[in-house]
């Protein structure tokens, strides 16, 4: 139905031309299913925006035919194009929040494209349009047709944008990360919906996703894409059991999974044995009946109801839970950038909750609890240098400067793995791997007991991923700290937490050791959360 | 944790425009016309700075014998009604109108910059009380505040600066508010809290310094402003006072006599205005190019 032949794009930058795809070719057939897998930079983005023809500017497709049921798009004019997308060919966005019109009601947003493509008339486009919502399971459709993007969560903008791109029935569906930023169980519930309509309506799919094993679960076929090339193309379970090119089996490896380790993740010369870790049986963390509650519209609202739980010193304890589940907001108490309402949080026998958050930076303790932010880019001051970012703990806390300071700024970005060239360099110039090494060393600076890992992962590749989820493991054995690692991954949890913690709406629902309730889950909660994750099939790499 | 780097070991060197000024050097380069708005700024600048000495006539020596003289070569805009020399008025009326329109605007930088910081950071009643402050002010007609402010303080230029700078400062303070509202929680500010900074250090040293280059569009266009408020003060008789030479008085005094033909008293001053004004409305890119670290890619 589509075939691409030696498709080429270059982008015009200030330092010349980039060449993001590099002549790919690739067929997707009635019904079918293709994976597009690939790292942050690999492509795979630009060719499904080359295809529908709305690359960015500097943007230009220099070789190639795109044909899609006979059609050449290359040379089909704008008008045509307009017609054949949302019509012919559809796509669903990164973020379902930024790809709706956030003042406009979302039933009129699927109106608009029905009218657009005459698929509908003014008397009957609400009618259409709410069949359209219980096509995408929305429950009331009728009255969520009312409804604006910011009342809807983001599992459900994720279906009005998939509602929107099916109403005129297209035949090709471009899916491009659907579910990057949605919780796992509604990631599930997102996927299994597009592939029961994708083959409801016999419709061909392009999946684009960095994820390895959400991939293999719901395509017929995939290609492996890598620096704007395809390196790879199989069935799924072919490429998992026999990766035959060096980077798929690279892949393979580093996507976390039931029965690999830490170490296995990494390509195999880079494997070293695994570090001793010693965990103490002394509380370090004792958190007691802590309580958060926020003011809300309809009453106060309680983010976090009472949770007790401990951390050993040396200990890496997971914190597993949702969106709305209070794991954030636990964090953010802990680390003292938030007052808890009621309740002890007892650090090395103190209460640190006494002091106020606002007073907490000249508290002795200050340097005892750091933290790794979840979204690289954010932490980091976009006007400092990774030098300044790594900088700022040492000279505000211990006050140290000079080259006693950057020597020490050196040493860390030598033990996070971060080339010194880099340190003169400000964040957007680093890529997201580089700039989470930056984040962990700031937070090590001051050699803290407790670090808390706010998902520190979530917007990394795998190949990054897992270069520093074992960075991680090897400060914890050099610098004896405890962690407290709060993350939506399960698996990621299961490689680096000796304990887990499971959280729903402001409640530990489940805990104890990390196999023991990984394994045989007691709660149906953590059944579900452990059933929604994808899981790759059994490879023979590790 | 040599072998860890293998996959990001760093591309290519130092890059041209990785200095403060190579990155200049490419944002003129890149957009001519940030390029011309720099020249013509230049050009200013030298008039205001070396005018007074190198005019050819006393700005202020009157010479009643050759009292409005059409342009020639020895009086390149003519004379005036008093016999001065156009020319010279005008290129050292420059250095008087930049002053005021560098002070006030400088001024209500400043000032707006605290004011909106406080209120984007903290919020609360803080921030309704100095929103509605600034709502006050906006509220009135701008230049008839300003001639309010003049006529109550009085007729000096430091007045003249005053008034300027408090028609200015909402909109300083509005865009510092926003800009830094949305980076309250943003997780470099978090990250510089838990580093040990104070609320106030992490305000003035991480949060304020990002909302600088949407500041610099605004200052470019408020020195255009301030040049015509400043002159449009003198024009309606508050503010600088004859015989002192300014763009606004001397449009003032030579529209008196267009309709009698000379041209040249009012044309010359008004389109040095006119330049000064394009001049700063042009740089307001370039500018914010400059301070923006994202743009040194």
């Amino acid at each position: 139905m589509l075939s691409i032949n030696n498709l080429s794009v270059a982008f015009k930058t200030r330092k010349g031309e980039v060449n993001a795809v590099r002549g790919i070719s690739l067929n997707v057939a009635k019904g079918e299913t293709l994976g597009i897998v690939g790292e942050s930079g690999s492509g795979k983005s630009v060719t499904s925006y080359a295809l529908m023809r709305i690359l960015d500017a500097g943007g230009e497709i220099r070789t190639g035919d795109v044909t899609y049921s006979g059609i050449d798009l290359r040379a089909a004019s704008e008008k045509d194009m307009r017609d054949i997308r949302g019509r012919e060919i559809s796509m669903i966005f990164q973020n379902p929040r930024a790809a709706l019109n956030p003042i406009r009601r979302v039933g009129h947003q699927i109106e608009d494209v029905l009218i657009r493509h005459a698929q509908a008339t003014r008397q009957d486009a609400k009618e259409k349009a709410i069949a359209a919502l219980k096509a995408v399971k929305i429950n009331d459709a009728a009255a969520r047709y009312d409804a604006y993007p910011f009342e809807l969560s983001g599992g459900m903008c994720q279906r009005i944008v998939i509602a929107i791109a099916l109403a005129c029935k297209p035949r090709l569906l471009i899916a491009d990360e659907p579910t990057t930023g949605l919780d796992i169980t509604t990631q599930k519930a997102v996927m299994d919906l597009v592939g029961d309509l994708a083959k409801a309506r016999g419709m061909g799919m392009i999946l684009i996703t960095h994820d390895l094993g959400l991939a293999s679960q719901y395509c017929d076929r995939i290609v492996v894409m890598k620096d704007g090339l395809i390196v790879e193309e199989d069935v799924p379970a072919q490429l998992f059991t026999n990766p035959q090119h060096a980077y798929t089996r690279k892949l393979v490896d580093a996507t976390p999974r039931l029965g690999a380790s830490l170490r296995t993740l990494l390509p195999p010369e880079a494997r070293r044995p695994e570090p001793k870790l010693r965990v103490q049986s002394n509380p370090l963390l004792e958190v007691r009946d802590l309580v958060k509650t926020y003011p809300g519209k309809s009453g106060p609202v309680q983010a976090v109801k009472g949770i007790s739980f401990d951390i050993n010193a040396g200990q890496s304890l997971g914190l597993v839970g949702e969106s709305g589940s209070g794991k954030s907001t636990t964090s953010e108490m802990i680390v003292r950038l938030q007052d808890p309402s009621s309740g002890n949080i007892i650090f090395d026998r103190q209460d640190i909750a006494a002091t106020p958050s606002a007073r907490f930076m000249r508290h002795p303790m200050r340097r005892d609890i750091q933290m790794v932010f979840q979204d690289a880019t954010d932490s980091l001051n976009p006007r400092g240098t990774a030098a300044a970012a790594i900088a700022e703990p040492l000279a505000r806390i211990d006050g140290m400067r000079g080259s006693k300071l950057s020597a020490r700024v050196a040493e860390l970005a030598e033990l996070v793995g971060l080339p010194q060239p880099l340190l003169s360099r400000f964040p957007h110039q680093l890529s997201g791997g580089q700039k989470a090494r930056v984040g962990i060393a700031r937070a090590i600076a001051l050699e803290p007991k407790l670090l808390i890992l706010d998902e520190p992962t979530a917007a990394l590749d795998v190949s990054i991923q897992a270069i520093v989820l074992n960075l991680l493991v090897d400060l914890r054995a050099q610098m004896g700290m405890s962690y407290l690692f709060v993350s939506h991954d399960l698996n990621v949890v299961r490689l680096l937490c000796d304990e887990v913690l499971v959280m729903k709406q402001g409640d530990i629902v489940d805990r104890g050791p990390t196999a023991q309730v990984m394994d045989t889950p007691s709660h149906p909660y953590t059944r579900a959360l452990i059933e929604a994750a994808p899981q790759p099939p059994k490879s023979v790499a590790a | 944790m040599a072998d860890m780097t293998a996959p990001e070991t760093p591309r290519a060197p130092a890059h041209q425009g990785d200095t403060t000024l190579g990155h200049i050097a490419y944002v003129l380069r890149d957009n001519p016309v940030t390029l011309l708005a720099f020249a013509m700024l230049a050009f200013f600048l030298g008039c205001a700075v070396f005018g007074p000495a190198l005019v050819p006539y006393d700005p202020l020596a009157t010479h009643a014998a050759r009292a409005l003289e059409a342009p020639s070569w020895d009086h390149w805009f003519g004379t005036d009604n008093l016999g001065r020399d156009v020319f010279s008025r005008v290129i050292v009326a420059t250095r008087l109108d930049l002053t005021i329109s560098v002070a006030a605007v400088a001024l209500s930088f400043a000032l707006g910059s605290v004011l909106g910081s406080i209120a984007g950071y903290w919020g609360g009643w803080l921030d309704a009380v100095l929103n509605r402050c600034l709502d006050t002010i906006m509220a009135f007609p701008l230049f008839v505040l300003a001639m309010g402010v003049v006529a109550a303080l009085g007729n000096t230029v430091e007045n003249i600066i005053y008034a300027t700078a408090i028609i200015n400062i909402p909109f300083y303070a509005r865009l510092v508010r926003a800009e830094v509202n949305i980076r309250r929680h943003a997780g470099f500010a978090q990250a510089a809290k838990l580093a040990g900074n104070s609320d106030l250090r992490v305000l003035a040293v991480h949060i304020f310094p990002n909302a600088l280059p949407p500041m610099m569009v605004q200052v470019s266009l408020n020195l255009g402003w301030a040049i015509l408020n400043a002159a449009g003060l003198s024009f309606i008789g508050l503010g600088v006072r004859p015989p002192t030479p300014e763009w606004g008085i001397m449009v003032a005094e030579g529209a008196n006599f267009i309709v009698s033909g000379e041209w040249w008293l009012a044309l010359f001053p008004g389109l040095w205005l006119m330049l000064a004004v394009f001049t700063f409305n042009l740089l307001g890119d370039g500018l914010r190019d400059i301070v923006d670290p994202r743009k040194r890619t």
